[in-house]
């Protein structure tokens, strides 16, 4: 044990400390408080100037994101029946009246099956692959390890054209499988490196104790190597979902309907009657959510160390 | 229980050669150690028996049957490890249960617990069973370690210096624990280790490997008292064998090129004179340190002797081993 002496740091020394690290989050934070302030003003506070810090929260946004509109038509002003809730209260008050639920829920919905469904698919295998590449004796390794490397030395937006050629022939254009492959397919490459490295820092004794126990190598991985592997497969699971979730150029590309994502569904909200920036704001505040939920669940085993030393070294 | 065979094993690392043709028969029920320092072959010796390595060439028998194909599981050996390698996200009793509950022995939950709390109650870790692993000191994890292997009744028992982290007194209790063990069961244990008390103590057969050779393979006082090389009688015996040039006390053998000396082979009191260097006392053993002819000689006398630095003590080989220009004996 190796032994640091460390003093603890003065009552000043910690407050220029906290101050530093308190202004530094309110700058990263800015644009996603302002976004969440947004989504709760009216469309007539959102673009006032100078910018209201204060204003009277309204709920407005989100009923316009979740709903399709259309103006009374004047003969039909005082026909109508009384407002049935308090959404088609709000949506009254504008002088307008719901016709129909909007896409976004069947977007939002599209984003996480084929942004939980990549997550998914690029931590299974890339485990599958890392632990192969930690263990075996694999011809031509390191190539293989570069080359799965290089797929991300480009952006992948510079092969567009290709996949959606590939897409088209394929009938993968506007599916969820076609996005899922495709995220996969971006995503495996860091899967398989960051797991690589997680499985590379397990000792081998666990799997060879638990072979000489009776298990075979499939159950010493699942019964030994995943348990111990779970902090590497939860933080790359949320890199993936993070890229996945916020992918926007390939979306925009190849889908349009069945499969379109959240990320560019939000900016065609803007367009019904004039510039709904709450709406924006409100789809933009509830896509955060679950990869923020994500993340906090599986915090725990970002920062829980890996093994705690039950290998001598 | 069973006898292990190992015919002409040879395993190469790289350019390496861990094991070179070693053929060793380790009978049922004994206690063999193998003695060789650290790059001898030892821990590969064990690998091979237990398939976490295949040989290169040869072959290993357990019980009369060919392994060589088998997985590790198949084998049905324990294995204590020298790193030791509890499962870290398991507590000391699911540690514990993990090679009963393997598929390969399906062991009913009753059973499971008689044997957890015996092997628990003889490695005194009867209190801690409910911690997680990594909760224990160094000793508590290798004997986690050993009893994880003590709760099967596998065909060898293969041990990778499993006390040398333990403290003298838990050291010298688990010895007597592992032999009766292996005298009260019947048990099959393959053992290695660098502690010589550990070999002269425990083993029915003692194996000397040097540089993946198997040199002599017999019973420890065999190897004690009729070593086949330098290197083979420098295995056992504290104080270490002296070994001086054939000629120092007159006559040899001829092609003889050196002479060793253990300290029971040194008659104190009469032939040439020597002079006292150093006198330690251990309890209970004093070693003297002598001067002689440009040599020092380290032996044993009297627990209670009245010599002193600079006394002169009369010394005379008594049967000595004498060893050729290659360290082989001749005899």
């Amino acid at each position: 044990m190796s032994s640091y002496s460390v003093t603890e740091p003065s009552a000043g020394q910690k407050w220029v400390a906290g101050a530093l690290v308190a202004t530094y989050a309110l700058i990263t934070l800015l644009p996603l408080i302002w976004i969440f302030a947004t989504s709760f003003k009216t469309p007539y506070d959102a673009i006032a100037y100078p910018p209201k810090v204060i204003f009277d929260p309204t709920v407005e946004g989100y009923v316009n994101l979740f709903t399709t509109r259309t103006r009374i038509p004047i003969d039909q002003v005082g026909n109508l029946p009384p407002p049935a809730n308090f959404a088609e209260q709000i949506v009254r008050d504008q002088g307008m009246m719901i016709t129909g639920p909007s896409r976004y829920g069947a977007r939002f919905l599209n984003s996480i099956i084929i942004g939980f469904g990549s997550t998914f698919l690029s931590v299974f295998l890339g485990t599958l692959a890392a632990y192969a590449f930690s263990r075996f004796r694999v011809p031509l390794k390191d190539d293989l390890m570069f080359f799965i490397l290089s797929t991300r030395m480009m952006p992948p937006i510079a092969v567009a054209i290709p996949i959606f050629l590939m897409f088209r022939e394929l009938g993968l254009s506007d599916t969820h499988l076609g996005m899922i492959l495709l995220y996969t397919a971006v995503n495996i490459s860091l899967a398989v490196w960051l797991l690589k490295g997680f499985i590379d820092e397990i000792p081998r004794e666990y799997e060879e104790a638990a072979l000489i126990d009776g298990y075979t190598r499939f159950q010493a991985f699942y019964k030994v190597v995943l348990p111990q592997a779970a902090t590497g497969i939860a933080s790359t699971a949320i890199f993936c979902l993070i890229f996945a979730w916020n992918e926007y150029a390939f979306a925009v590309l190849l889908t349009s309907g069945t499969a379109q994502t959240a990320p560019p569904f939000i900016p065609t909200i803007i367009g019904v009657g004039g510039q709904d920036w709450p709406a924006v704001a409100a789809g933009a505040t509830l896509f955060l959510i679950p990869v923020l939920l994500f993340t906090v669940l599986l915090r725990k085993h970002l920062l829980r160390g890996i093994t705690f030393g039950a290998v001598r070294k | 229980m069973a006898e292990v065979v190992l015919d002409r094993i040879r395993k190469t690392f790289g350019s390496t050669v861990a094991l070179d043709d070693v053929s060793m028969t380790i009978p049922d029920g004994s206690f063999v150690v193998l003695l060789g320092p650290t790059g001898a072959g030892k821990t590969t010796t064990l690998r091979v028996i237990s398939g976490l390595e295949r040989a290169d060439a040869g072959d290993v028998y357990i019980g009369g049957r060919l392994m060589n194909e088998l997985t590790p599981a198949e084998r049905n050996v324990a294995m204590v490890f020298q790193q030791y390698s509890l499962y870290p996200h398991l507590t000391v009793r699911q540690n514990l249960e993990f090679p009963l509950k393997s598929p390969l022995l399906r062991t009913p939950r009753e059973e499971i617990d008689r044997k957890v709390e015996a092997v628990a109650k003889v490695l005194q870790i009867s209190h801690k069973l409910d911690n997680k692993a990594t909760a224990l000191s160094g000793g508590e994890m290798q004997r986690v370690s050993i009893g994880r292997a003590l709760v099967r009744s596998p065909a060898i028992y293969l041990m990778d210096e499993p006390l040398s982290s333990l403290d003298a007194k838990l050291r010298a209790d688990l010895r007597v624990e592992l032999k009766s063990i292996q005298a009260d069961f019947g048990a099959t244990l393959l053992y290695v280790t660098h502690d010589q008390i550990e070999a002269m103590t425990m083993a029915t057969h003692v194996g000397v490997l040097d540089h993946g050779r198997l040199v002599q393979f017999s019973s420890p006082r065999e190897i004690y008292e009729d070593p086949v090389s330098i290197y083979a009688a420098s295995r056992l015996g504290q104080p270490r064998i002296n070994i001086l040039p054939a000629d120092i006390f007159g006559s040899a053998p001829p092609n003889a090129r050196s002479m060793g000396l253990r300290p029971e082979q040194i008659t104190q009191g009469s032939g040439e004179e020597s002079t006292v260097i150093r006198v330690e006392h251990l309890g209970d053993q004093t070693r003297l340190h002598l001067a002689f002819r440009n040599h020092t000689i380290i032996t044993v006398t009297n627990t209670h002797t009245e010599l002193s630095a600079g006394s002169t003590v009369r010394i005379e080989p008594h049967n000595p081993f004498f060893f050729d220009a290659d360290g082989q004996r001749i005899r």
